[in-house]
């Protein structure tokens, strides 16, 4: 579904990313762990084009998306993003929040729009706060309606960049209870976590990055059992 | 107690000469109206272009794109930034204008728009500056365009944000006008002052076109004030 041929990203001097070839099936659930600083968001930030690679190709169905003709906003709307800080859109309520892509683009109109995000936050159970901003919100309850803001768009991946650092901890749960359940559903997700628990009972794949490069993949159950990769050792010591 | 009266007597006598004789409060209201035409459009082109301005500013620093407008356009911000605004006002009258005739309304509204965009400019630019990098990311993450973007989603926080700044810049506009006496033009300030050649009597036009243009400025605070409410909606805990 996704496929990355020698993937390269440099910050002026620094190389972040530095030749990642890898492949992201349909259905695939991939966690990506790594040390800090090891490149693991940038190459989630680089998929959906956040990020322009500095060099190498992405191709995501069929399309090389690095090409410069191909047209990223059109890519994007295949592509949910979910972020480490939420950012909702402060000034609009929540309904508002879920509805602006789908209404902006023309994909749906306001009433289609009110009632799938509707529907979307009755399955949050946060259908009581459709008309609140988001400043009213728990830090639990912004995540989750940012991942049905984005499913809003009937992506056909979801992007995860450290969805639950900036969750206080006893809300991190809810946050990880629903993004198992759409992995349930079986939505194509790639997601950078620190959250071991989540890697071993929802991927089907851990890749470990450090220095730009991804060391080691594995099937969670044998990558946190006998982790082969010295850092990757190192890193499941400090971690676990 | 007779000195009260006497005084009130004066006052009375005063404000006779200065304001109700030969209708010279028509040099007032006449001049107001002036004043508030010029503000209002110096205001409008003030906005419009400080608005373009600050579009190609931040879009150059967001995205790379319109290297050249940037370039004009900080131009401009120095040239207008680094000349008193007097200055600029009797350049375009005497030197651009200079040869044919125009009526001077116009040119005040013109000088004093010109000014005011480059100061619109700045304060747009810094509004749009300080919204967190990941609205626009968020915004374009979902398939968004980046104008679309702008629009929907970083301009509305940016205008509320800049909102008592803007409204500390269209006062300062509103005051600045008075300076429109230097190409003849009969703005308020001119007004008071015509009575002022006429009557000899300094204080009694003087304090009243400084309380005409207090007042407009304290109107013009409520509404800003008004407007920052309406706005502050989605700020509630």
């Amino acid at each position: 579904m996704i496929e990355t041929k020698s993937l390269c990203k440099s910050f002026g001097e620094l190389q972040v990313l530095s030749g990642i070839s890898e492949t992201i099936e349909k259905g695939d659930k991939v966690v990506i762990i790594g040390p800090s600083g090891s490149g693991k968001s940038t190459f989630l930030r680089c998929l959906n084009l956040l990020e322009a690679p500095t060099s190498g190709e992405i191709w995501f169905e069929g399309e090389e998306i690095t090409n410069p003709k191909c047209s990223i906003d059109l890519l994007r709307r295949r592509m949910g993003m979910v972020f480490q800080h939420f950012n909702l859109f402060p000034h609009l309520t929540i309904l508002d929040n879920i509805m602006l892509a789908p209404v902006t683009l023309k994909l749906q109109n306001r009433e289609e729009a009110a009632e799938n995000a509707l529907r979307l936050l009755s399955r949050i159970g946060l259908r009581d706060k459709a008309d609140v901003y988001p400043a009213m919100l728990s830090g639990g309850q912004k995540q989750r309606i940012a991942i049905v803001r984005a499913l809003a768009m009937n992506p056909e991946v979801m992007l995860f960049d450290e969805p639950t650092s900036a969750l206080d901890p006893e809300m991190v749960g809810e946050v990880l209870q629903l993004m198992k359940e759409l992995a349930e559903e079986g939505m194509t997700m790639v997601c950078v976590t620190h959250e071991m628990g989540f890697a071993k009972e929802v991927a089907n794949r851990v890749l470990f990055m450090d220095g730009g490069q991804i060391l080691e993949q594995a099937p969670p159950a044998r990558f946190f059992a006998a982790p082969q990769n010295q850092r990757a050792k190192d890193f499941l010591s400090k971690v676990l | 107690m007779n000195e009260i009266a006497l005084w009130f007597q004066r006052f009375g006598e005063r404000f006779y000469l200065n304001f109700i004789k030969d209708d010279r409060w028509q040099y007032l209201t006449r001049g107001l109206g002036t004043t508030l035409l010029v503000t209002f459009f110096a205001l409008i082109l003030g906005i419009a272009l400080g608005f373009l301005l600050a579009m190609c500013r931040v879009t150059h620093d967001k995205t790379g794109r319109l290297k050249f407008l940037n370039a004009v356009a900080k131009l401009y911000l120095t040239v207008i930034r680094g000349t008193p605004v007097m200055v600029q006002l009797l350049i375009i009258y005497f030197v651009i204008f200079g040869s044919i005739a125009i009526n001077k309304t116009f040119v005040a509204i013109l000088a004093f728009g010109l000014n005011s965009a480059a100061y619109v400019a700045e304060i747009f630019r810094s509004g749009i500056m300080s919204i967190d990098p990941g609205q626009m990311e968020a915004g374009r993450s979902l398939g968004l365009g980046y104008s679309q973007v702008m629009w929907k989603i970083i301009m509305p926080q940016a205008v509320k944000n800049v909102l008592p700044a803007l409204g500390n810049e269209f006062i300062v506009l509103l005051k600045e006008t008075s300076i429109s006496g230097y190409i003849a033009l009969h703005d308020l300030t001119k007004g008071g002052d015509n009575i002022r050649s006429q009557t000899y009597d300094a204080f009694m036009p003087l304090i009243a076109v400084a309380l005409i243009y207090l007042f407009i400025v304290l109107f013009l605070q409520a509404g800003v004030r008004r407007l920052e409410r309406r706005l502050a909606r989605s700020d509630r805990n």
